[in-house]
């Protein structure tokens, strides 16, 4: 790994990740999770992505990657035919994070799904307070060009879980560099969660 | 059979001839010869040679017809890959075809050719590499019917094959596909001169085997790329006849066409044509069950947006194919505007996508999530 400095969020997910496992990450990007992975735990790493250049930079990194948009489904996958499948800051992108979320715990033993908190204290400072579209260091983007679709909270992804019968199995939560224990729905920028399917 | 494997760096045409190949139609076809080239050197364990299939009307000299993608430093680094081509059995380069001698008539086989598949051209391909001596290619790549060729490779000989390289293929034609050759086929059969195949002692069909080469030209190029290279602009010599074809595209297609049967041979054209047409993947099975043997091979799957002749679809089902039979798989739909012809001119992305992927399958780079 030639990374100087590895994303805090990225460390998590290799906690979560066992060793020597088979990992599908869901909007993969530049393959920078994908290398950590294979290169800490052992995994037999899988990507899909639907930008040119992160493909790109994916297969320089020696990744098997998929060039395809995770919207059109995962129907070419086997229930369970990966032990984890992540949706890592891409869940809040794409166009059915519903779709999305079922077709991970059903391809993956696991799911493992890290979205921005939409309700953090300082968004709610500058939505409630300040009456304007919050920009966060998680959400860094103005109204006009941001690719998030979907705002949600954790308690929201919390909810959302219960209702659909998908188990809770972990939940880490960050701000900035540090990991958050208390009061995570107010005070984490970040959510990451592992989750499966009710049996 | 007597030469010895050519190691040495410089490339030349040779031919290996050997004795018959059983065709999957039933027929035998002998003698058959391959005409072949080499670039680079097979290193001390045999593990670095890649076989490269040549598209429709290619042949033995890739460094020139994939010029952008064959040579030191480039996708195919000759510097560190024994890189070998031979011209298809069926063609006209120096491998036997249908103009060559019919041993048992003592003239050229015209028409009395046997129907030759996709399928006999990398059985024929397989003696080569098994008379270079190599038990395993590390990887066998092609575009467009080399990508056939290519596929074919990991269906018949899958013990033979670390990697494939599948550009701008399919893994069997559609009716649009076939429908286009067959529009060629019968310009060519249409010539007077075409005498049922037997016109190598007179005129042959040559009006009818540009026209053939015209409509391939159509189908290789994008709207796009006609706009950029034509409009409507008229070309420079205007002919003096009523529809002599003044517009500019007109004038690219006919000089296209009248050079092409200068170095093509109609019976070829469709012999060649037709074993693309009848190319079938999941003729007998499902995709996934007909990959079931190729697990151990890692694919290579490009595709071009503006390719409308083998549209990304056909790449994906076989993305898809693959996935399914749980084969190792990387796919890039590329975004050059050269239509079908961007897998011969365009190098941006596909010379670093072929590069890296190769050099994993090398083992030069760690490879990640080794299975």
């Amino acid at each position: 790994m030639s990374e100087d400095r590895i994303r805090a969020d990225y460390r998590i997910i290799a906690e979560l990740v066992a060793k020597n496992t088979s990992v599908l990450d869901l909007g993969c990007g530049d393959g920078g999770l994908l290398s950590y992975l294979a290169d800490t735990r052992g995994v037999r790493a899988r990507g899909i992505e639907l930008n040119d250049e992160a493909v790109l930079s994916c297969v320089k990194r020696g990744l098997s990657v998929s060039q395809q948009d995770i919207d059109a489904g995962l129907s070419e996958y086997g229930d369970a035919s990966f032990d984890y499948v992540i949706l890592n800051q891409c869940m809040q992108q794409v166009k059915l994070p519903h779709t999305a979320i079922g077709e991970a715990v059903r391809v993956g033993r696991q799911a493992i799904i890290g979205f921005p908190n939409f309700a953090h204290i300082s968004s709610r400072w500058q939505l409630g307070v300040l009456g304007r579209a919050p920009v966060t260091p998680s959400l860094p983007y103005q109204w006009y060009n941001t690719p998030n679709r979907h705002f949600l909270g954790i308690s929201d992804f919390k909810r959302y879980c219960e209702a659909n019968g998908y188990l809770i199995e972990q939940e880490r939560y960050l701000n900035d560099e540090k990991r958050v224990r208390f009061m995570p729905g107010l005070l984490a920028q970040t959510g990451i969660f592992v989750i499966h399917r009710r049996k | 059979m007597t030469e010895k494997p050519p190691v040495d760096g410089c490339s030349e045409t040779k031919q290996f001839t050997f004795a018959s190949l059983p065709l999957e139609s039933g027929e035998i076809l002998g003698p058959v010869t391959l005409a072949y080239e080499t670039w680079g050197t097979l290193n001390r364990e045999r593990s670095n040679a890649i076989l490269i299939c040549h598209a429709l009307t290619g042949n033995a000299h890739a460094t020139s017809w994939w010029e952008t993608m064959v040579g030191q430093g480039k996708a195919f680094d000759t510097e560190r890959y024994f890189v070998i081509c031979s011209n298809v059995i069926g063609g006209c380069h120096g491998s036997t075809g249908p103009s060559s001698q019919n041993p048992t008539t003592g003239k050229p086989y015209g028409l009395d050719f046997p129907v030759i598949t996709i399928g006999d051209m990398a059985a024929a391909q397989e003696q080569l590499i098994n008379h270079l001596g190599i038990e395993k290619l590390l990887a066998v790549a092609g575009g467009s019917m080399g990508g056939m060729q290519a596929l074919s490779w990991t269906v018949k000989f899958p013990s033979r094959v670390k990697s494939a390289v599948v550009i701008a293929s399919a893994v069997r034609h559609s009716p649009q596909q076939i429908a286009f050759n067959e529009v060629g086929r019968q310009a060519i059969m249409a010539d007077p001169h075409f005498n049922k195949g037997q016109y190598y002692n007179g005129n042959p069909p040559e009006r009818g085997l540009a026209t053939a080469r015209m409509v391939g030209h159509i189908t290789y190029m994008s709207d796009q790329s006609m706009e950029g290279k034509f409009g409507r602009r008229f070309r420079e010599n205007r002919s003096a006849t009523k529809f002599g074809g003044d517009f500019a595209v007109a004038g690219y297609l006919q000089y296209k066409g009248d050079a092409f049967v200068q170095r093509f041979d109609a019976n070829s054209y469709l012999y060649i044509t037709q074993a693309v047409d009848l190319f079938d993947l999941t003729a007998l099975k499902t995709l996934p069950e007909m990959l079931q043997d190729s697990r151990g091979i890692s694919f290579l799957v490009l595709s071009f947006r503006s390719d409308w002749l083998y549209p990304s679809a056909q790449s994906k089902e076989l993305v898809r194919g693959c996935k399914l039979a749980g084969i190792d798989v990387t796919y890039a739909e590329l975004s050059s505007t050269y239509g079908h012809d961007a897998f011969l001119l365009e190098t941006e992305e596909e010379t670093p996508l072929v590069g890296h992927f190769l050099r994993r399958i090398a083992g030069s780079v760690e490879i990640a999530g080794h299975v």
